[in-house]
């Protein structure tokens, strides 16, 4: 009887590695995602982060529904949304920029070669807004109702086919 | 030049390693006539040398670091040119690589002291053993090199470093990670010994007074490894807790749970004779758990603020490792251990039968904290994302923690291999009393929960029967050991008495203030003086600077940051404590409200210092069994070899002495 017991550490072990073993391969969503879905705007009012345009506060998300993106000049993956973007753009989207530790001269320079999607561009230095509104990356996007009210979080670039997603959440929001 | 000569240290104390395997094997194979193998001699001198090869590589990874060799993808990708020296040192195992050569370093160092300055144990074992640690050295070395080379050169050298996690850049991880890691290793010996003795059976008290040490300096390291992460993180992080229940936590706290059955265990094997199997599965269980925590962390598998890059190809590696150590030493432990013979029987209530129940109540404590840091895996197999906090882990560990605590508090009262109650009468009326009397006169005063409560009366009556042991001996004539012993368990009820104290009497202020303002927490009256920024070497922050008076008395100048650092980009808590001997005043700065007021968030937690000072006092406690065991040791040497001496005198006295006359 006793023999029996000691297989037992053995057996756990082996249970353990096969799990361990699996989790391994699996593919790992390391996306957090924000817990202020459904919450309104935290209070903020940040200066412009260029010349070319007005700066970002919370009063601005009034009467209808607009995108609030987070990016910065030095993210690569925002360099690859920056077309999309543009599309929502010319859908009559409206959309409110956050850059995230920036300087203005490289704004301007990433608008230029980029295009300008945004009508406001706010200028986080310390990712105090980013962090209040429950965003961990570079570039994320969110859906804020008319009455200031976070709908819909979207993280990382956003590709072509997430586009009608963001339309309709858009929609859902009015 | 120096980065190349580490890394042919690291190949070359791989080489040892193997040699140092195959020699310590064929300790085990004896000629016909009994006479030791040839090749056994060489496994003391390669562990010897790989031990100097491998601090070696570590002391030439810490130069690189000290002059910030940029042409090093280590150095330049986890260290920074303007930061101050001391963390510029600290940095080197502030990351993956440096370390696994850190923890390397260790294991071999260990190995070589092992190799170098224990005779006690029959070659076989000492074979057998030594080659059981060049396996296990063999398959970091492997990892290293192979999986994370930590002398790896950049094609281009950098321009500058992208710096260390601003949370690190503290005195707290100058101490903490090596002193962890040093404990973790220290248990690899243990096991090496454990797996030895398995493999040539001789388990028994002389092969345990061998093990005790190790055990012993490895849970001291521990002890004193924990409590400085957990007040680490109580001041670095700025929540106020000290203990979160993080999965890297736990990495820490499990192999502690089976070390401090382990060193129980191997003291009653030491002393009795018994507990053999015991000994024998916690050694393997103790160091199972060391590299589980470091499958753990570095895996990816689990998130943790602690994860350190993650990478899946390394876990892989690891589990890999892992599956051939602990999947291997099971399984010899299983084939094995009913071959080892049992050891000398005992009665329940004896000291041995509490040291059995307690034995039982940490590896079932163990079982829990083990199970909640492998849930969250086990439902992501499944999709659901959870996370196991504190609700889990507080009862569930507390219903064996309480009455692990009273069988600890009546434990060292009773005599070895059986004793009667009705000898105890007085003891066991004492400290029931004391639980029952604490927890009633604190109710008395208020509602507390329940486990703050619990806590209270059993750290009551813990203190009061730590010192029993003492009563009616010569306190001069008591051991070293004893006193360790006494001194540990004291610590233990110090630190539970400021964790109930901390759980049920904290006070907690969040408050919105303007300069000028004034907040009253307990009899502290909280005055935000001034808001200004500050600049310091690779960070600027906003300081508050508040005067915290004591019931109208001087005030005492506080100084909490919120701290940017610029490279890598993150923003810190950085929390100011005024410290009583009762407790401590703990504050944080947040933001500024839109009307430019400012949120302070202040504790008032009394007693919480006594976590700590318990913690320490339990590794003094440790120190003092090591010293304790030593000075016997050393006294029993000098005795023997004087005993020799004297027979050597007299045989030579007798040879050339006059033949009696006839």
């Amino acid at each position: 009887m006793r023999s029996v017991y000691l297989w037992v550490p053995l057996a756990l072990f082996a249970f353990f590695a096969g799990l361990a073993a699996y989790m391994l391969t699996q593919e790992k969503d390391q996306f957090v995602e924000s817990t202020m879905i459904g919450q309104p705007l935290p209070e903020f009012a940040l200066d412009p982060a260029y010349a070319g345009l007005p700066g970002a506060a919370k009063a601005d998300f009034t009467g209808k529904p607009r995108l609030l993106n987070i990016w910065a000049s030095w993210c690569l993956p925002c360099i690859a949304e920056a077309p999309q973007l543009e599309a929502l753009q010319k859908q009559g989207v409206e959309i409110v920029g956050i850059a995230i530790r920036d300087r203005p001269e490289d704004v301007a320079n990433f608008l230029a070669k980029y295009g300008n999607p945004y009508s406001r561009i706010g200028s986080d230095a310390i990712s105090e807004v980013q962090l209040a509104i429950g965003s961990s990356g570079v570039p994320e996007t969110f859906v804020i109702d008319g009455k200031g009210v976070i709908r819909y979080q979207h993280i990382g670039d956003i590709r072509e086919s997430d586009v009608p997603k963001l339309l309709a959440e858009l929609e859902k929001a009015r | 030049m120096i980065a190349e000569i580490g890394l042919a240290a690291l190949w070359l104390a791989a080489a040892l390693a193997v040699l140092q395997m195959v020699s310590g094997a064929a300790a085990l194979r004896t000629g016909p006539a009994g006479e030791a193998n040839p090749l056994a001699i060489y496994a003391r001198p390669a562990a010897v040398v790989q031990a100097f090869l491998a601090v070696l590589a570590f002391l030439l990874l810490l130069r690189a670091f000290a002059i910030t060799d940029l042409s090093l993808k280590l150095v330049a990708s986890n260290s920074h040119s303007m930061k101050p020296l001391l963390y510029k040192l600290t940095g080197t195992w502030g990351n993956h690589e440096g370390s696994m050569l850190l923890w390397v370093g260790v294991l071999a160092a260990s190995g070589g002291l092992l190799a170098g300055f224990e005779k006690r144990l029959p070659e076989r074992t000492m074979g057998a053993t030594l080659a059981v640690q060049g396996f296990v050295a063999l398959g970091f070395y492997a990892f290293l090199l192979l999986a994370s080379n930590p002398f790896e050169r950049l094609p281009v050298p950098a321009a500058e470093g992208t710096g260390l996690n601003p949370l690190l850049q503290d005195i707290g991880l100058a101490i903490h990670p090596p002193t962890l890691y040093a404990g973790y290793v220290g248990l690899s010996v243990a096991f090496s010994l454990a797996m030895g003795a398995l493999l040539t059976r001789e388990v028994n008290p002389s092969f345990a007074r061998v093990m005790r040490p190790w055990v012993l300096g490895a849970w001291v390291l521990l002890t004193l490894g924990i409590t400085a992460g957990s007040y680490w993180a109580y001041y670095e992080l700025g929540w106020g807790g000290w203990w979160f229940w993080d999965p890297v936590e736990n990495a820490s706290l499990m192999p502690w749970l089976a070390a401090t059955a382990l060193m129980h265990s191997v003291s009653v094997l030491a002393a009795r004779d018994a507990l053999r199997t015991w000994t024998i599965m916690l050694g393997v269980l103790a160091f199972s758990m060391s590299m589980l925590g470091t499958f753990l962390v570095r895996s990816g598998v689990l998130t943790s603020v602690h994860a350190f890059a993650v990478d899946p190809e390394r876990g892989a590696f690891i589990l890999g490792l892992l599956g051939l150590y602990i999947g291997g030493a099971f399984t010899i432990f299983a084939l094995r251990a009913g071959a080892v013979a049992e050891g000398k029987r005992f009665a329940a209530l004896s000291r041995e039968g509490a040291l059995v129940f307690n034995n039982v109540m940490l590896s079932a404590i163990l079982a829990i904290v083990l199970l909640g840091t492998l849930y969250p895996l086990l439902t992501e197999a499944f999709d659901v994302r959870v996370s196991v906090g504190p609700p889990y882990f507080n009862p569930a560990s507390a219903i064996f923690a309480i009455p692990m605590l009273l069988v600890m508090a009546v434990g060292p009262l009773l005599r070895w291999k059986s004793d009667k109650p009705a000898r105890l009468q007085f003891e066991l009326a004492l400290i029931a009393a004391l639980v029952i009397g604490v927890i009633a006169l604190v109710s008395f005063f208020g509602r507390f929960p329940l486990l703050p409560l619990l806590g209270l009366g059993l750290a009551a009556a813990l203190a009061v029967a730590a010192l029993l042991p003492l009563k009616g001996r010569k306190l001069a004539r008591v051991p070293v050991a004893t006193w360790g012993m006494v001194l540990a368990h004291f610590g233990v009820a110090v630190s539970l008495f400021g964790m109930a104290c901390e759980g049920a009497f904290s006070e907690e202020k969040l408050a919105a203030v303007a300069v000028g303002g004034t907040e009253q927490i307990n009899d502290f009256a909280v005055m935000l003086d001034a808001v200004t920024p500050v600049a310091g070497p690779n960070w600027t922050a906003i300081e508050a600077s508040l005067a915290v008076r004591q019931d109208g008395g001087e005030p005492v100048i506080l100084t909490p940051q919120a701290r940017n650092f610029w490279s890598p980009p993150q923003s810190t808590s950085e929390s100011a404590l005024l410290t009583k001997w009762n407790g401590q005043l703990y504050a944080v700065i947040g933001n500024q409200a839109e009307d430019g007021r400012w949120q302070i968030r202040i504790w008032w937690k009394p007693f919480v210092t006594f976590i700590w000072y318990g913690g320490l006092l339990i590794g003094l406690g440790g120190i003092l069994a090591i010293a304790g065991r030593v000075k016997v040791d050393v006294t029993r040497r000098r005795a023997a070899s004087k005993g020799d001496q004297r027979r050597a005198d007299l045989e030579a006295l007798g040879a050339v002495a006059p033949q009696p006359a006839e």
